[in-house]
């Protein structure tokens, strides 16, 4: 086996496997997580007895954003502007005031943008400085969100990195690439999939996934 | 500063990894680190300074350390920089003295109200004029920032057209450092991926990145 094979192999194995890698970085030994474990525990109690922290609003924040924020709620706005041309006009002029009407809004959604995708156009969003995200539509980001590798390479090579999610584009379309750097949100609003014409806002808002919203992807065809 | 957080335009990491059905949160320690970290902002606060405890990190641990294990240790930092907590104290987990808070920990009620409600950073009183309109041309200044900055490296002494004025926002670079909140216009700007990453580019591509006043300059 040549050497180059040996190496492709080796990544192979890696991909598979998925061991702790430092650029991949939701991963984590037993080990690791038990130090953790034990040093946030403590950390908790000490905050609690200086009273910089409440356990009960601990509790209420991890319930809040464990289930009733999440990417559902966006897929109810961008299913709501796909039935109603008004709203959308709305969404897209003031998306902070559009998606208050369906309920939404708060924390890291202060000041929302909705960018519409279109056959000439099509929006991803990033954050390459930390992790910025419209948390009131899309809840807390998923860990690649998060990691270097999106970070660092969709604003120079987002052609690349929505391949990866399976999105091919053309040349003729023109990518926009969304740096979240203030605390501007952004919400990408998809294509209405081809096929679905009829369908009321909870048929459609079952196919609008999280990753379309941020931009890798596009929504589900019907 | 220039540290390691400041990612963009980097291609050395790697495909992007994804996870299949990636639940919310990946251990419990993490449900409450993420809960201590808003809940704490009530006195730990404002978001720039807990983002610079972040961007202070040593850079190997940064990029070998999770999500959650960075706001581990912007709480600590937050913390022991306040005055509120030390090391030994964080090593036992009991308090060895406690240091008066100005009102008590806000409570579930009152987190709730926050989540609900957020924290807007604009502060429009309609006597701040923007300098640039949507289309005009403006570059990103090329200066030094020593402390926290939200002018990313890879669009320094790059030129870029105003597409949108977002009103006037809570300027980052001063309030993570308590020089006050110093808000001023804040603009999305459109830079060319030809701009940004070279002459031999040919793609359609663009980044679009918010930045207040003081980062820009006419590019005329």
């Amino acid at each position: 086996m040549s050497e180059h094979d040996h190496r492709h192999d080796h990544d192979h194995a890696h991909a598979h496997e998925a061991p702790p890698s430092p650029y991949h970085r939701s991963e984590r030994t037993s080990e690791r997580n038990a130090e953790l474990t034990e040093r946030v525990a403590k950390l908790e109690a000490l905050l609690t007895e200086k009273g910089l922290v409440a356990k009960d609003a601990l509790d209420k924040l991890v319930d809040v954003y464990e289930h009733d924020l999440g990417p559902m709620n966006g897929a109810k706005v961008v299913a709501r502007a796909w039935v109603d041309p008004a709203f959308k006009q709305r969404l897209l002029e003031n998306a902070t005031s559009a998606v208050a009407e369906l309920g939404f809004g708060g924390l890291q959604g202060e000041h929302l943008v909705a960018v519409e995708n279109t056959p000439q156009v099509h929006n991803v969003v990033v954050c390459t400085l930390c992790s910025c995200y419209p948390w009131p539509v899309l809840g807390l980001p998923p860990a690649w969100y998060k990691d270097a590798a999106y970070r660092s390479r969709v604003v120079i090579d987002p052609r690349g990195v929505l391949r990866e999610f399976g999105t091919e584009l053309g040349d003729d379309v023109e990518v926009r690439v969304w740096d979240s750097s203030a605390e501007v949100r952004y919400l990408v609003l998809p294509e209405r999939p081809a096929g679905t014409d009829g369908w009321n806002e909870e048929q459609l808002a079952a196919i609008v996934g999280r990753d379309a919203m941020i931009g890798v992807t596009r929504a589900l065809p019907a | 500063m220039n540290g390691i957080h400041d990612l963009g335009g980097m291609t050395c990491f790697g495909p992007v990894r994804r996870e299949e059905g990636e639940p919310v949160f990946h251990a419990d320690w993490e449900r409450r680190v993420f809960a201590m970290n808003l809940a704490g902002l009530a006195f730990l606060g404002p978001v720039d300074r807990a983002r610079h405890a972040i961007e202070r990190m040593d850079p190997v641990e940064y990029l070998a350390t999770s999500y959650y294990e960075h706001w581990l240790v912007e709480v600590i930092t937050l913390a022991k920089d306040l005055g509120y907590v030390t090391d030994a104290e964080i090593e036992s987990g009991r308090a060895a003295a406690i240091k008066p808070t100005p009102f008590p920990a806000p409570n579930a009620e009152q987190v709730e109200g926050l989540v609900r409600h957020g924290m807007p950073a604009t502060r429009d009183d309609g006597r701040i004029t923007p300098l640039f309109g949507v289309g005009d041309a403006v570059r990103a200044r090329n200066i030094e920032i020593t402390g926290h900055t939200r002018l990313a490296r890879y669009v320094r002494g790059k030129t870029g057209v105003v597409a949108a004025h977002r009103g006037s926002h809570v300027f980052p670079d001063t309030v993570a450092h308590d020089r006050g909140e110093n808000a001023q216009p804040l603009y999305t700007v459109r830079f060319e991926a030809k701009e940004l990453w070279g002459e031999n580019v040919t793609r359609r591509d663009c980044v679009y990145s918010d930045l207040w006043e003081d980062y820009l300059e006419p590019a005329t």
